[in-house]
């Protein structure tokens, strides 16, 4: 018992000294022994950052070469090869990071504060790839981007998603893309890391959650091709942005469209558009009827999102940690909550006067504020595209892919019967066609 | 038919246009971005050694199996006690250094005896890094004493994600992006300590 008691006696002086001093107590100084050295400390230096550059070598590299493959060389095995190797390199080997999608955040973060260094390869990592969009389409999404790579491995039986569904569920990523920038530039959170849902398999490891939410994904696209790309990716947001005005565009038949559909029905991602039928007078008059209304409610749509965007910048704020404690702090210093946190505990070990707390909490509220304005603006303009540009209607003779949607897998034109003949593989568009009627069910060339 | 063609053709010119504007936008971006990057060194993840309160999160929150945070002791400020807080568990019924006395989980805080100073005996308290699994128990140990012992990221192990899985689990704010060629934190008194022996020597 004593013995215990002179073990402990530090401690209970240091309570001691703690309950009636309200400085720190004291330190035990270092005892100094003779022939005995202060050990010293190895602090290992961070990861070279010279692999970056190679990757940035190596993205320029597939993106040509995806660019080549999906234009030039018309080839869906070359470009499901080249996806593989970006599966592997980008993902499993360089674990995923940094990625393309995830530096739209490094980018606003060093866009909103000015003290962030962001590294020139991140720079590299956002730009190249919208750059190659600009002109090739995007070929990224084919088999660069090791999430798209490691959901079109697992797209084995995809069912077609109702247009509306798909329509809808489209205005998700232009969201999450403008709610990643205000997080990012905030300096709140990376969202779009914190939800990646399939770093955790590159990297074999990862949270519960994180792995969760992969499966669910991955098991998704089993059914409905590509998920996380069509209804989350924001990065393919902005790709699909640049990709509507590309110079260059996969074009499905070599020569000339024979209206078959076989491409419609090999696409997963419902990005193929069939020719339009001619209107009638009525569906026009309707039509432009709905445009016109749409237009005059132009105003009243944008106004009410960034109404709502207005009032979303306070509960957004509530995701900053420094708002959080300050709140916290402040309950405690009114004795509206009892006892402590332990973030409420680290502030005060810290010594930082409330008042700079408080006054920073406040700042990032008005911050907050401002940003939901811009997020509702946006929100509201996607929206408003989205309605008119579902509204007015196109001409088209043949079937093409969607400039925005379509992200050059290459299942189309190696589906097209005239795309066989051109390669030698059948002799004429005719025999595709019985096998497609079901008149020659034992050819099967066209079907490999 | 020429109705057509003058669509096609304004439509044309208009992609064309836009596809311009985007790119010479895109490189004006990129250039900004680059440009600010003149104020500030890259970053790498750290903790705050003042802020943070060994909770423990950096044992189960890291990315790898085995954490990237680990034990540090800064020797300069330890006071070699040998009943130290770090070391041994409080609850433990005898005073010998068997594992169920001991705070660490894995053993990982080491101790060598070094001499006897007027009949007490000093210990150098090592962190066996190789064992250590960043719990912060020793460290939270410690905080009762002088504090020696501190968690860090250690940047052999780190792969530096974009967004830190502990820092977002981190109740207290102590994960912070720091310059990456001066990438560890130390305490304040951690700081002190270290100069005193510098002036000394």
């Amino acid at each position: 018992m004593i013995n215990r008691l002179l073990f402990f006696w530090p401690l209970l002086l240091l309570l001691a000294s703690s309950v009636f001093a309200a400085e720190p107590a004291e330190l035990l100084s270092r005892p100094v022994i003779e022939g005995h050295n202060t050990p010293t400390n190895a602090y290992p230096e961070p990861r070279a950052t010279s692999l970056e550059y190679l990757d940035v070598a190596v993205l320029v590299l597939a993106l040509s070469l995806a660019s080549y493959f999906a234009l030039r060389r018309r080839s869906r095995r070359a470009l499901f090869v080249l996806a593989i190797f970006s599966l592997l390199w980008f993902g499993f080997l360089r674990e995923g990071c940094v990625c393309s999608i995830g530096a739209i955040q490094n980018v606003a973060l060093a866009l909103g504060d000015p003290t962030y260094g962001i590294s020139l390869a991140i720079v590299a990592f956002f730009v190249i790839p919208l750059g190659f969009t600009l002109f090739f389409g995007r070929t990224f999404c084919s088999s660069v981007c090791p999430l798209g790579a490691v959901q079109e491995l697992v797209t084995l039986h995809p069912v077609k998603v109702p247009t509306w569904l798909d329509r809808s569920l489209g205005l998700i990523p232009y969201i999450y893309l403008g709610a990643a920038v205000v997080f990012a530039a905030t300096g709140t959170a990376f969202i779009i890391c914190e939800y990646d849902p399939f770093v955790a398999f590159f990297r074999l490891s990862g949270s519960a959650n994180m792995l969760i939410f992969g499966a669910c994904f991955l098991a998704i696209g089993f059914y409905v091709g590509r998920p996380y790309c069509r209804y989350l990716c924001p990065y393919g947001a902005l790709l699909k942005l640049a990709s509507k005005v590309s110079r260059w565009r996969l074009r499905i038949p070599p020569d000339e469209c024979i209206n078959c559909r076989l491409c419609e029905d090999a696409c997963p991602y419902g990005a193929i558009q069939p020719p339009t039928v001619e209107q009638s007078d009525t569906d026009r008059r309707a039509a432009r009827l709905r445009t016109v209304v749409l237009f005059a409610l132009a105003p009243v749509i944008l106004g009410v999102c960034i109404w709502a965007g207005g009032k979303l910048g306070v509960p957004m704020s509530h995701l900053h940690p420094e708002v959080l404690l300050a709140e916290r702090v402040r309950l405690e210093e009114t004795g509206r909550a009892e006892g402590t946190t332990d973030a409420s505990d680290a502030f005060y070990n810290t010594g930082r006067p409330r008042e700079e707390l408080y006054a920073s909490a406040l700042r990032l509220h008005d911050q907050f504020t401002k940003a939901g304005y811009w997020l509702g603006a946006w929100v509201g303009i996607v929206l408003l595209v989205k309605l008119i540009h579902t509204s007015i209607r196109r001409r088209r003779t043949e079937f093409t892919a969607d400039r925005g949607n379509c992200v050059s897998c290459g299942r189309c034109f190696w589906y097209c019967p005239a795309e066989q003949v051109r390669l030698g593989l059948i002799d004429g568009v005719e025999q595709a066609l019985e096998i497609r009627t079901g008149t020659a069910a034992t050819q099967t060339t066209a079907d490999k | 038919m020429s109705q057509d063609n003058q669509q096609l053709d304004r439509r044309d010119f208009m992609r064309n246009g836009t596809r311009t504007a985007g790119a010479i936008f895109l490189a004006g971006f990129a250039g900004v971005v680059a440009g600010r990057k003149g104020h500030a060194d890259e970053t790498v993840w750290q903790i705050d050694p003042d802020v943070c309160v060994a909770c423990g999160n950096c044992a189960t929150y890291c990315v790898l199996d085995e954490s990237a945070v680990k034990a540090v002791q800064c020797f300069d400020l330890c006071a070699m006690c040998d009943s130290c807080p770090g070391y041994f568990d409080l609850s433990h019924q005898e005073r010998t250094t068997a594992a169920e006395n001991q705070l660490c989980p894995t053993g990982a805080v080491l101790r060598t005896f070094i001499a006897e100073q007027a009949g007490v005996p000093r210990f150098e308290y090592y962190i066996h890094e190789p064992d250590c699994i960043g719990c912060g128990k020793c460290v939270e140990g410690c905080a009762m004493m002088n504090g020696s012992l501190y968690l860090q990221v250690r940047h052999d192990r780190c792969l530096n994600c974009n967004q830190c899985a502990i820092a977002v689990a981190c109740p207290s704010q102590a994960f912070r992006r720091v310059p990456a060629n001066d990438p560890y934190l130390m305490k304040k008194k951690a700081r002190a300590a270290v100069a005193s022996r510098g002036a000394e020597a």
